[in-house]
């Protein structure tokens, strides 16, 4: 038996999206640029899969942009609206210290190119505080992104508090929701925002199809620069079978996120308990409260969380230390580091990501094959530490 | 068997893996990553650069086994790389290859790989391992590939760590690693084998060692046996024992002048001629036998760098891990920080480290 409880790396498609996108890929081979019947169609499946996208975000479909992933649409939230922006002099970015990749190597490019960038702390349970985004924006902020959920802790960041603050200044502010949406509610308009960045293969859809959400209105530069397509804000012929596939994703987790969510949230929890009682030195990272329901990051003392990933594959049952670096071995987190955790605590959390298609088995099977591992582990560590003196 | 192989991606621990994986054994690929790859550094040497960590994962998908890339980077700082710096700087050349495995591959990646459940760990070195069935102990042989053997690194590895070792390709001549890689079709069938030292960028062991020390005047003086001063230098660690070139002292005195001592005290070099750097006798520390220790003197032929004739000799164990060697005849260059390793026929006796 595999148990695979990395959804928030990536997850398995659902048998619609995968029709959908064969019989797109078979029978809809048109550029949607094209005037003809064969454009026509492309076009057509592509503004379904627009409206789907919308529903889910509770947004206009003129608003969607579509992308090759949640990190171009990180990146052209960022470049583009910096660019846009570069006219009205303002030359400060903000982000959270726990983005994404995507965002704080943007933030780092652009920061070789003159912009003054701040990264925002975190507290000890990994969330941002609009108080502080208060203290640190000046009126020569141009931009503030902050992600809507944690892809390593799962925390859900106050967004609606922070994007007031970011307004009151005049600035813009996006948010990376790449790991909440398809998870919990996102409606971009109570949300506050003006970006927002998601990702089809993170709810049950394709890699190579994501989304950046405008808000009408919003200046912005395309970063990709080309044909009319995507109303000139993204050139390039779209990828329409990943697209039609994003629409299916985002059409099915709208159609049940409030008791998927229950669902996921009852086997996380249910493993999370488990965990904590059956396997002393163990704890919880990131806030238990306000997380969202899939994922679980917990940290076992005196144990490599390398070896016990590894330990933990060549028994069937596939996790992550977080984030993954060039070469796949493990990194100390950054978003661990940033809530304040000491380095050892860095190195020793793994993090469990639930889905659509996780089960109770595959639960039981952690629970019954996890404490024998992090024992037998810890055993050789301190034979290890005893034999060196 | 469950066995861990060390893989670098290069061709021999790949053959190594491909070999244990064909005679049925539960293989595991477990790659070192030993420095930080984020930020761009191309410029490493040819062992464990991202490029090498890829192969190793193309192989280890060609052959269909698990594959995992371990994070050593404190661990080779702390056991490999900062003896490497300290030691060019006590005037001595060490041998990073050595400690690397020692230290690293059979110490904590084999714990690692034990903690995996592995009962072996195998790597690409041209040597054997084989148990003495009369008293259970484990003897180290060279390689059959004589041009190839890698004996001399492993020198210090225990009988524990014997006991758990493989070494799939000593057995075979490097034309025949190479051959049954391109008919396995392996991806690194006819990749370059490595010579450098891993860490250092475009081989400059010099400029990788001043951007270690702390800043300060390392310069000093080229002086003769005689403490006649005949020129001045940039620091001890840009030399090493039977050095001719990069003297500055050509003219000086009409014959060739080699280094034959390095003085990290009053940052002298010393130089001389050619017949100045003939020793008969060396001491050793930290020697590890692998045979039992022996109690009386012993004959031996000894040898004190890589790719170089042993020399018959008389070993003389002393107590607290340590040796004398008095070879038959006069040895050219012997260069503390180096490995002296006693060998009968191609049986690997014990070593220590030249001081």
């Amino acid at each position: 038996m595999r148990v695979y409880f990395d959804y928030n790396a990536t997850t398995p498609l659902a048998p619609d999206v995968i029709a959908a996108i064969s019989s797109v890929t078979r029978d809809v081979f048109g550029n949607a640029s094209s005037v003809h019947h064969f454009g026509q169609q492309a076009k057509a499946a592509m503004d379904g899969a627009r409206s789907a996208v919308a529903t889910l975000i509770h947004a206009d479909p003129s608003e969607i942009v579509f992308t090759s992933s949640g990190t171009e649409a990180d990146n052209f939230a960022i470049r583009g609206a910096a660019e846009a922006l570069e006219a009205t002099g303002r030359r400060h970015l903000i982000a959270s210290a726990i983005e994404h990749e995507a965002v704080l190597n943007t933030l780092k490019a652009l920061g070789r190119r003159g912009w003054r960038t701040t990264l925002l702390p975190v507290d000890d349970t990994g969330v941002v505080s609009p108080e502080r985004l208060r203290d640190t924006i000046t009126d020569d902020t141009a931009l503030v992104s902050v992600m809507h959920a944690n892809n390593e802790i799962g925390t859900i960041q106050p967004i609606a508090a922070l994007a007031d603050v970011a307004h009151a200044r005049g600035a813009l502010i996006h948010t990376d929701a790449v790991q909440s949406t398809g998870k919990i509610p996102v409606d971009a308009r109570t949300l506050g925002v003006d970006l927002l960045s998601l990702s089809a293969h993170k709810f049950n859809g394709p890699k190579g199809a994501g989304a950046l959400w405008i808000k009408r209105g919003t200046r912005m530069q395309p970063i990709l620069t080309g044909g009319k397509h995507e109303r000139n804000r993204r050139a390039g012929t779209e990828n329409v079978p990943a697209i039609a596939g994003l629409g299916v994703a985002a059409q099915l987790a709208a159609a049940k996120l409030a008791p998927e969510a229950t669902r996921v949230g009852a086997l996380r929890d249910r493993l999370e308990d488990a965990i904590l009682r059956a396997v002393p030195g163990t704890a919880i990272n990131g806030a238990r409260g306000s997380r969202v329901p899939n994922t679980t990051n917990i940290s076992f003392d005196r144990v490599e969380a390398e070896s016990l990933l590894i330990a933990l594959d060549l028994e069937g049952i596939a996790v992550s230390t977080g984030s993954a670096c060039s070469s796949g071995t493990l990194e100390p987190s950054h978003v661990l580091r940033a809530m304040g955790l000491p380095t050892h605590r860095t190195q020793n959390s793994l993090r469990f990501s639930l889905g659509a298609y996780s089960t109770d088995e595959e639960v039981d099977r952690v629970i019954e094959v996890l404490p024998r591992l992090v024992e037998k582990l810890r055993g050789l560590t301190q034979k290890a530490a005893g034999a060196r003196g | 068997m469950r066995i861990v192989v060390a893989m670098s991606g290069g061709v021999d621990s790949s053959v190594a893996a491909a070999l244990l994986a064909e005679q049925g054994h539960d293989v595991i690929g477990l790659s070192m990553q030993l420095y930080d790859q984020s930020e761009g550094q191309t410029s490493f040497g040819s062992c464990c650069s991202i490029d090498d960590l890829h192969d190793a994962r193309r192989v280890a998908a060609a052959i269909n086994i698990p594959h995992y890339i371990m994070n050593f980077e404190r661990q080779f700082e702390e056991q490999v790389v900062s003896n490497f710096v300290e030691e060019y700087a006590a005037g001595r050349t060490p041998l990073p290859c050595a400690h690397c495995n020692t230290d690293l591959k059979f110490a904590t990646l084999a714990e690692r790989a034990a903690a995996l459940g592995a009962d072996a760990v195998a790597t690409g070195h041209y040597a054997r391992v084989e148990r003495d069935e009369a008293n259970g102990r484990f003897h180290l042989r060279r390689g059959v590939d004589a041009t190839k053997d890698q004996s001399y690194f492993l020198f210090s590895l225990t009988q524990s760590q014997l006991a758990r070792a493989v070494f799939p390709v000593g057995d075979r001549p490097k034309d025949e690693v190479r051959e049954f890689a391109r008919q396995r079709k392996l991806p690194v069938a006819d990749k370059a084998d490595s010579q450098e030292i891993c860490f250092i960028p475009d081989n400059d062991y010099r400029g990788f060692i001043e951007r270690r020390l702390p800043e300060g005047d390392r310069g000093g003086l080229l002086v003769d046996q005689d403490g006649r001063v005949l020129g001045a230098h940039e620091g001890v660690h840009r030399f090493t024992v039977g050095q001719r070139k990069g003297l500055g002292l050509a003219s000086v005195s009409g014959s060739p002048m080699y280094v034959l001592a390095l003085r990290p005290s009053d940052q002298h070099v010393i130089v001389g001629p050619k017949s100045s750097l003939e020793r008969t006798a060396l001491d050793a520390s930290g020697v590890n036998w692998v045979i039992e220790e022996p109690t009386g003197p012993i004959r031996a032929r000894v040898q004190i760098r890589h790719r170089h004739p042993a020399a018959p000799a008389t070993v003389q164990a002393i107590d607290s891990g340590r040796a004398t060697v008095s070879f038959d005849a006069p040895q050219i260059a012997i260069t503390p920080g180096q490995a002296v390793v006693f060998y009968e026929g191609d049986r690997v006796l014990g070593g220590g480290w030249i001081d």
